[in-house]
């Protein structure tokens, strides 16, 4: 009873909190997923919509629509994890050290965190636009040819094959590096200098402090980094659906198509299905990662 | 009781750890390129602002896409004044909505934070880890069983009232974790235990020993949900219409009409970007001073 | 265009409406009840004496008509800069789409690269849809949104390969892209030609271009055919206050209703008794078709199709515009009827 007394306070504290995450999160998963289950035929034609149950998933998973959605979701995720990481750890190394108007740089970097993906996508939309060549050129390839680089212009996310997608990157990049660039400044600036001054004392060269000293004690920055980076571009919609428009075949992902699937198609129960199925490629490299560090601050107390 | 002071080092953000061997006069080749490194990126990056502000400021009837990189030729400040006003309701909709849902989702978090760090119960560790798995669905898992929930809702809270509950439940997670991290590095453990022995509960621990100290943690917790609710687009076009949503929805309507006029669009664009611009401009090195006091790990 | 979703729908007064015509069922507002005839609206308006009977068989589903149609737009228009056809000694309007793409080899040859100007998704669907309507006639066009129609006929892949011909023809466009810069490129002297709907006067009217710098025709195959596309209000069930929206309905229903929201619109109205003398000279030459041509509905714009047609119908286009695949846009655009005609 004592226990009880000691920790039944906290209890009580957090369950609002328990209850209102219970049920808006685990609650209404599993209310889309009893949707996701569903069965409909039309009503004109009696043609099956919807076969029901795990046939539902089967459906959408051997449509080529829904492979093409993948594919460019994969290609659009390993881009924009990538380039984030890349810009935003490059920016750290250049600011951590101190630099005269550190303040200017590190505000200019972080600011298109503050735009929206809507409103950065209608800037984008014009600056990644394909066409290319003096005649017809704008955005981006028209930059390209002012500055004398002709070579550089490109069909970005429009262009038919494979990868285009990776164009679509390139927005977001510009919006997270930022954001990255700040965790990795926060982690550097969080391990104390003794540790670099005994290194520098010891001989050791900058490449090898940070080598073996500041990258390993960074390594839950970047894990942690990339996990939120990852996640959120699997959910990315505002952007794609900013640059590309509401119904567009070359840059489709799962998200896009699943608006596709509930408004213009009216199949709430395939979208539905889509949606659980993004939960669970999300879940499949979430729960580790959570399962990970739910272990180590065990092992740490 | 008495509430010891907090003897942590206020880290400095802007110290410089120059190696030995450097004179200040002397501008090495690393530094150099540097600075070149930094510049050419804050180029890179301004170039959509660029683009932004310079078309807003434009004369409507100057703008073509042959001179859409050129300065200005004629000036007009009507893209702002009609972008303004188009955009003015919903810009006190979204304030209203990201200053309360950023509000009540930190307090949350804050005590949600303490509990899980300093006053934990039995099994806290799993509820804290489901906690955080709700910070990474995808809202596209829960939107549609979500819009049918808050169907019948009162009507004086269509709109921003749903947008504030569901920005305030689904910032649980992520404002407990900015704390929880907070107070696990930022308090010892010891206070806590000397507020108990002087007969503090728990509430009163909370608010005379733990919030006090919380300022880094609620900057953290304020500007990210404060930015999240402010440019969030997916919830205010499943909930609310143009009408009654925030800015991010009638901003996509203002540029998805039929004759769009670009320099209003841009000014648009920069307007509904002003205030959390403002906030990442004055607020940011709180934000990474937050950040480094340990808010996120 | 946004949706609703199908719930909030009542609340709101008379909303427009992309006209629901037999054939389509937009977004299922019919099916699922959510708003309610107006024949007697139409008819206190005057019915069939000043709506074309053509408009209003559209608009009958199940017998009844659902909506007050405001005003009505033109699809097949081809916007023309008379001084790039003058440099490439190009007089005569031409009579179907071969002659046309010759004109456009012409064009090409004096120096002008894109002779035609294309935007995004949908105004993609909306240059294939004419070249359906001149490849196939009025009747053949009509024909496909029934449950007999067959869009896998020769005609259909003659179209779709006309319709790669011209592209070829066309600048690189996005799919998110809209449709003034495509006509800002007729405007600046970039193309020769854009297909574009009538609201493209507005466009050149805002830039200040002469009334002889610029012409239209019907797309080459499609004249005396009008390919309308109308915006319509309708009656949501339950709404807060019916008096105010049949007002509203009979006010916009009304000649003089019409005569002002169409001039400040830049389309024409849909009853046939407006006069024309107030309206510009596009709209003069417009209404006079309205009134004497074949009536056809646009795909494009959700007057022919439902929105889930529209939507397959947009993804093949789209997925077209990459590949460049004839054979699968056929097949594509069959799979899309079969799964919703009928």
């Amino acid at each position: 009873m004592r226990q009880l007394k000691r920790w039944g306070p906290g209890l009580l504290l957090v369950s609002p909190s328990i209850i209102l995450v219970g049920v808006f999160v685990y609650g209404l998963i599993g209310r889309n997923i009893w949707t996701s289950l569903g069965r409909r035929t039309d009503y004109v034609t009696d043609r099956v919509l919807n076969p029901g149950g795990y046939l539902n998933y089967v459906q959408l998973l051997s449509d080529p629509r829904y492979h093409h959605a993948l594919w460019n979701l994969l290609v659009l995720t390993v881009v924009f994890v990538a380039g984030t990481m890349f810009f935003g750890l490059l920016w750290a190394l250049l600011l951590e050290k101190g630099v005269t108007a550190e303040g200017v740089f590190r505000s200019i970097l972080l600011l298109p965190m503050a735009v929206s993906f809507i409103a950065a996508g209608v800037v984008w939309r014009w600056l990644l636009s394909p066409a290319q060549g003096a005649d017809q050129a704008i955005g981006l390839n028209q930059l390209f040819l002012k500055l004398g680089m002709p070579g550089l212009q490109s069909a970005w996310w429009s262009d038919p094959g494979p990868f285009a997608m990776a164009a679509m990157a390139v927005p977001a990049i510009w919006q997270l590096s930022g954001y990255v660039m700040a965790l990795f400044l926060a982690g550097f600036r969080g391990i104390s200098d003794d540790q670099r001054e005994a290194a520098r004392v010891d001989g050791a060269t900058e490449w090898r402090i940070y080598r073996h000293i500041l990258f390993p004690q960074l390594s839950p920055v970047a894990l942690s980094a990339l996990i939120i980076v990852g996640h959120m571009s699997m959910k990315m919609f505002d952007l794609i659906y900013s640059i590309a428009g509401s119904n567009s075949y070359t840059a489709e992902v799962p998200a896009t198509l699943m608006w596709i699937q509930l408004f213009p198609q009216s199949d709430p129960i395939a979208a539905a299905t889509n949606a659980t199925v993004l939960l669970t490629i999300v879940a499949l490299v979430v729960i580790p990662y959570l399962v990970h560090t739910h272990r180590s601050e065990r092992g740490d107390r | 009781m008495s509430t010891t002071e907090l003897d942590r080092p206020d880290p400095d953000l802007t110290r410089r750890t120059t190696p030995p061997g450097r004179g200040r006069g002397q501008v090495s080749a690393g530094a150099v390129l540097r600075y070149a490194l930094l510049v050419l990126s804050v180029v890179i990056v301004l170039v959509p602002i660029y683009v932004l502000v310079v078309t807003s400021i434009k004369d409507a009837a100057t703008i073509s896409t042959a001179t859409a990189w050129d300065l200005p030729s004629k000036l007009s400040a009507a893209g702002w004044v009609s972008a303004f006003e188009r955009l003015a309701p919903s810009m006190g909709r979204s304030l209203i909505l990201a200053v309360v849902a950023a509000a009540l989702s930190s307090m949350l978090g804050a005590m949600n934070g303490f509990v899980f760090s300093k006053w934990r119960f039995p099994g806290a560790d799993i509820i804290f880890t489901m906690f955080l798995f709700g910070m990474f669905i995808p809202y596209q898992a829960v939107m549609i069983p979500l819009q049918a929930m808050l169907l019948n809702l009162p009507p004086g809270f269509d709109g921003i009232g749903k947008l504030i509950i569901v920005h305030t439940v689904y910032g649980i997670p992520i404002c407990s974790l900015i704390f929880r991290n907070y107070y696990a590095t930022a308090v010892p453990t010891e206070i806590i235990e000397a507020a108990k022995v002087d007969g503090a509960g728990m509430i009163r621990t909370f608010i005379s020993v733990i919030l006090p100290v919380s300022l880094p943690g609620f900057v953290v917790a304020l500007i990210w949900q404060f930015t999240s609710a402010w440019n969030d687009f997916l919830f205010a076009l499943f909930l609310t219409q143009p009408t009654n949503g925030p800015v991010t929805y009638a901003l996509q309507e203002l540029a998805g009409g039929q004759n769009p006029n670009y320099a209003q669009i841009f000014a648009g664009v920069l307007i509904a970007s002003l205030p959390t611009l403002v906030v990442y401009l004055v607020l940011g090195r709180w934000f990474i001073r937050g950040l480094m006091s340990g808010s996120v790990k | 265009m946004q949706h609703l979703p199908g719930f909030q729908y009542a609340e709101w007064g008379p909303r427009l409406h992309r006209l629901p015509t037999a054939a389509t069922e937009d977004a299922g507002y019919i099916s699922k009840q959510q708003i309610v005839p107006v024949g007697d609206v139409i008819e206190d308006l005057g019915g069939t004496g000043v709506f074309p009977q053509n408009l209003l068989d559209l608009l009958t589903v199940k017998d009844a008509i659902y909506s007050v149609p405001s005003n009505i737009h033109r699809a097949n228009v081809v916007w023309a800069n008379t001084q790039v056809l003058d440099d490439a000694g190009i007089t005569a309007v031409p009579a179907d789409l071969d002659a046309w793409m010759a004109d456009m080899e012409t064009i090409k040859s004096k120096g002008v690269s894109t002779p035609l100007s294309i935007g995004g998704a949908w105004t993609q669907v909306q240059l294939l849809e004419t070249v359906l309507l001149s490849t196939l006639g009025a009747d053949g066009y009509t024909a496909l949104f029934t449950a007999d129609g067959d869009w896998e006929s020769a005609e259909v892949t003659t179209a779709a390969e006309k319709y790669d011909q011209l592209l070829d023809y066309a600048n690189t466009a996005s799919d998110g892209d809209d449709w003034p810069p495509a006509t800002d490129m007729v405007i600046d002297g970039k193309a020769a030609y854009n297909v574009m709907g009538d609201w493209a006067v507005a466009q050149f009217a805002s830039k200040d271009v002469a009334e002889d710098a610029y012409s239209y025709f019907p797309v080459p195959g499609t004249d005396g055919v009008f390919d309308f596309l109308a915006d319509s209000f309708t009656l949501p069930k339950g709404a807060k206050n019916p008096a105010g929206c049949k007002d509203w309905l009979m006010t916009v229903g009304s000649a003089e209703g019409q005569l002002a929201f169409n001039l400040a619109k830049g389309s024409i109205p849909a009853r046939t008794d407006v006069a024309p003398d107030e309206f510009p000279a596009y709209q003069k030459s417009a209404m006079d078709s309205f009134a004497n041509d074949t009536i056809v509905a646009s795909i494009a714009h959700g007057a022919a199709v439902s929105e889930a047609w529209l939507s397959d119908i947009t993804t093949a286009v789209s997925k077209f515009y990459g590949s460049r695949d004839t054979e699968t846009l056929v097949s594509d655009l069959a799979a899309a009827a079969s799964k919703h005609a009928g």
